[in-house]
């Protein structure tokens, strides 16, 4: 199996975790430049953190569909990374075409951060091409996506490409620290897990009315990407796909027999497609449950935390600053957090710099299906295997797409009319 | 040109932008080239998109003078020769852009100053008294700082009378902030909605609001205002540390009696106002969260202090001083004198570029008091307390 990234922090150590040993000037031989697809907020995070990681990594080219977004992140960046950002014009990419073209332009290393949707593609193009990732989460829509990213994955693997995934817990120190306690036997057996991830809507859709005259479907889903389901694979598998992440890591990236969900949509859907909350129920060997509550939506409960309930202990992520393990060993984390999105990328350069590899391919596929898998169980109402949502025959990302075309939304989902395919 | 009366610093050269330039582009051009629009992907929000359709030093290749002095922009009626010919000497002259400005920050920043001038005026014209949760606090002079590290020189400071809340500000309170909807045109900005749950867990009711900027801080107390007729605002350093003394020398003896602090808080914070009030009626000074002045932390401010209400304006980004420590610190931390600074790291969770203005995510001890002055300042002097100009990080 891949790298398993626990297990690497684990023998790094404490101190390492602390303070990465980062590949300073006199040991680096030539930049390391960076192509950024995706130039919005998070992508313009991951791109200065990047270029924070390395020395001598520099960002030479952009891509996104929209040219403001371009200049509000490269505006962005010249202030937070300054000369690091060396951007030529040529390699300032529009369009639904452009990562290829970053990919194309001489970069060592991608990040990926568009919208979930195009995420296998852009990875494959990616791998195949010899490039470095940093690929966010979560890395499909569907399970054909999938299919695809767990294929690239085993290519990344083959051709010792650094592939290191956006599910950033498992780069959290703290909470790294926490997993060792329970994997380390402070609360036994684990019997059940209970995550929450209760918040309020994302990124609302706007009424109708907004949408400027002669904007294609296309370009205004794209533009109002979280309500749409061929974009962000819901509101279960793009947020609260950490928590799936979590209770993944809880079993070892072991996946479940089967799950059963429920799930709907309360406040209107002005013409997107997505629930605005679910409850699913994973079935693991054993007998062991975990159950993960997604909600988007205002004035309620809000609420995003872990409880982990073992033979001799419960051990809570979330319900205060720091985790506890309360029963028979009693542990809170005591120690700094730091910052794990720079944690990422400083492992990503260090990597690079060392020819180490790490691959996050596969977990990252597999615990985008674990909360994918929960949404085909809550859209139609039924019992679904591990298998069953592995080999699903559902397409939600479309097999072709225009920019300027029409794209017809699909109804929301009704659970118990809602076909599984 | 109401615009114009918003002066940026003064860039050299013969043509001003923010006089000449910057208010015909916001008026001309940014209605269909403005951010979020872009009328043939053309903007005029910012250097970087501005620069697109101007050679600076040639406004004969310039895309921007060529279409406004051939009359096909705007639109309608061709801009007055004036305007073309002050656009065409700037661009010749290097079309300087002053650094990191925005058309439309500017333009909010005008709106702003509108807004508050009419915040002013209504509360100036309100006589009532500050509500019963605020103490008054006596005009009176005290020894300030101590001779440790960046509290010396002790030395002696003059403070006007003032109310102060009884309580640290209160999720209660705070929420109605982040969430209620606008109120109608004279909307004071409020927090974008946080992407984690802001308690982290440790509760709501009763409990103290955490984790917000300064500038959220000081948004809180301009809609507060806004909506009571009350002037409120952030205390500054040196008044925090006048009413934590309340006339005494520092800090009391059974901290534990008065203070949420490590040793007690048992890892969260806690409801307010369960402790014992120091002696002018003000509960949780110390402990449970520390709480934002208005001031700039610099370690040698007290050396050149002016002797009579001292405010050290934000001049950067960080640090701005938080005072009292919190629940997760150690005795040796809650002192009336003790200065704490802000740091980046308080918003190292949030992922995004650029960094939020609303949330220091990972100041989870941190939180806030209003005051009230007996005299109410002008609308300049409350332009500048509720903005302290250095919201953004970088």
């Amino acid at each position: 199996m891949e790298d398993n990234r626990r297990d690497f922090l684990k023998t790094a150590g404490a101190a390492a975790l602390a303070f990465p040993a980062l590949i300073r000037a006199e040991q680096a031989t030539n930049a390391i430049k960076v192509g950024l697809v995706g130039c919005g907020g998070r992508g313009t995070g991951a791109a200065a953190q990047a270029m924070k990681a390395d020395d001598f990594a520099e960002l030479t080219a952009v891509a996104d569909i929209s040219q403001e977004r371009i200049d509000t992140c490269l505006d962005q960046l010249l202030k937070t990374s300054g000369q690091k950002v060396k951007v030529e014009a040529k390699n300032i990419f529009l369009g639904l075409d452009a990562y290829q073209k970053v990919i194309d332009s001489g970069v060592d290393v991608v990040i990926l951060a568009t919208p979930p949707g195009f995420r296998p593609a852009h990875l494959r193009a990616c791998i195949e091409a010899g490039k470095h990732v940093f690929c966010e989460k979560p890395i499909a829509v569907d399970a054909f996506g999938v299919r695809d990213v767990l294929e690239t994955a085993k290519l990344a693997k083959a051709k010792n490409l650094n592939l290191v995934s956006g599910f950033c817990w498992r780069y959290s120190n703290y909470i790294v620290a926490t997993f060792d306690q329970i994997k380390a036997g402070a609360i036994g057996d684990i019997v059940a897990y209970y995550a929450t991830y209760y918040t309020s809507p994302v990124k609302p859709m706007p009424p109708a009315s907004a949408r400027p005259a002669g904007m294609s479907d296309v370009q205004w889903q794209i533009a109002n990407w979280y309500n749409f389901q061929w974009l962000c694979a819901d509101s279960l598998v793009e947020q609260a796909v950490h928590s799936a992440d979590k209770i993944a890591w809880s079993q070892g990236d072991k996946p479940p027999l089967s799950c059963t969900a429920v799930g709907g949509r309360q406040i209107p859907a002005e013409g997107g497609n997505i629930f605005d909350h679910f409850e699913v129920n994973y079935l693991y060997p054993n007998g062991v449950r975990a159950f993960l509550g997604s909600r988007q939506i205002e004035g309620c409960w809000n609420e995003n935390a872990d409880y982990i309930m073992g033979t001799k202990g419960v051990c809570t992520i979330g319900r205060s600053p720091m985790p506890k393990i309360t029963g028979q060993t009693e542990w809170t984390y005591t120690g700094t957090k730091y910052d794990m999105y720079q944690y990422e990328h400083d492992m990503l350069f260090q990597a690079i710099r060392k020819g180490q590899t790490i691959n996050n391919g596969e977990r990252m596929a597999t615990s985008t299906l674990l909360a994918m898998m929960g949404r085909m169980a809550a859209y139609t109402g039924r019992e679904i295997t591990w298998d069953m949502a592995l080999n699903s025959q559902e397409r939600i990302f479309p097999e072709k797409l225009d920019w300027n075309g029409s794209l017809p939304v699909p109804p929301l989902p009704r659970p118990g009319i809602t076909k599984f395919l | 040109m109401r615009y114009a009366a918003f002066l940026w610093a003064v860039a050299a050269g013969a043509v001003d932008f923010n006089t000449a330039i910057a208010p015909v582009l916001t008026e001309s051009c940014l209605p269909c080239h403005g951010s979020g629009k872009a009328g043939g992907g053309v903007r005029y929000s910012t250097a970087a998109s501005a620069m697109r359709t101007i050679v600076a030093g040639a406004p004969e290749k310039s895309t921007l003078y060529l279409s406004i002095e051939s009359g096909a922009m705007p639109p309608g009626e061709k801009l007055p020769k004036a305007q073309v010919d002050a656009i065409r000497d700037w661009i010749k002259e290097g079309a300087k852009w002053p650094a990191g400005l925005s058309l439309e920050q500017a333009r909010a920043a005008v709106n702003e100053r509108e807004l508050v001038k009419r915040l002013h005026d209504k509360v100036a014209a309100n006589s009532a008294l500050p509500p019963a949760t605020m103490a008054k606090i006596p005009e009176g002079d005290f020894v300030m700082g101590s001779n440790k590290k960046d509290e010396a020189p002790a030395h002696k400071v003059h403070i006007d009378a003032f109310y102060m809340d009884k309580y640290e500000v209160t999720w209660d309170q705070y929420r109605p902030f982040m969430f209620a909807k606008d109120e109608g045109v004279d909307a004071v900005s409020r927090p974008t909605r946080p992407y984690v749950e802001m308690s982290f867990g440790m509760g709501i009711e009763g409990f103290p609001a955490i984790s917000m900027t300064q500038h959220a801080a000081n948004k809180y107390a301009e809609w507060l205002s806004q909506k009571t007729g009350q002037f409120y605002r952030l205390p500054t350093e040196a008044e925090w540390e006048y009413a934590c003394r309340a006339g005494t020398d520092d800090t009391p003896k059974d901290l534990e009696k008065y203070a949420w602090f490590a040793a007690n808080s048992g890892g969260k914070y806690q409801k307010v106002g369960q402790k014992l009030p120091n002696a002018w009626g003000l509960y949780d000074m110390l402990g449970n969260v520390m709480e934002w002045t208005l001031d700039q932390y610099a370690a040698d401010y007290y050396a050149h202090s002016p002797a009579a209400n001292p405010r050290n304006q934000a001049k950067t980004p960080y640090p701005l001083v938080a005072r009292g420590g919190s629940w997760q610190d150690g005795a040796e931390k809650l002192t009336c004198t003790a200065r704490v600074g802000s740091d980046p790291s308080w918003k190292e969770q949030d992922p995004q570029l650029p960094k939020s203005i609303w949330y220091e995510t990972d100041a989870q001890g941190l939180g806030f008091r209003l005051v009230r002055p007996v005299k109410i300042p002008s609308a300049e002097e409350m332009y500048k307390y509720w903005n302290n100009g250095v919201e953004r990080d970088n």
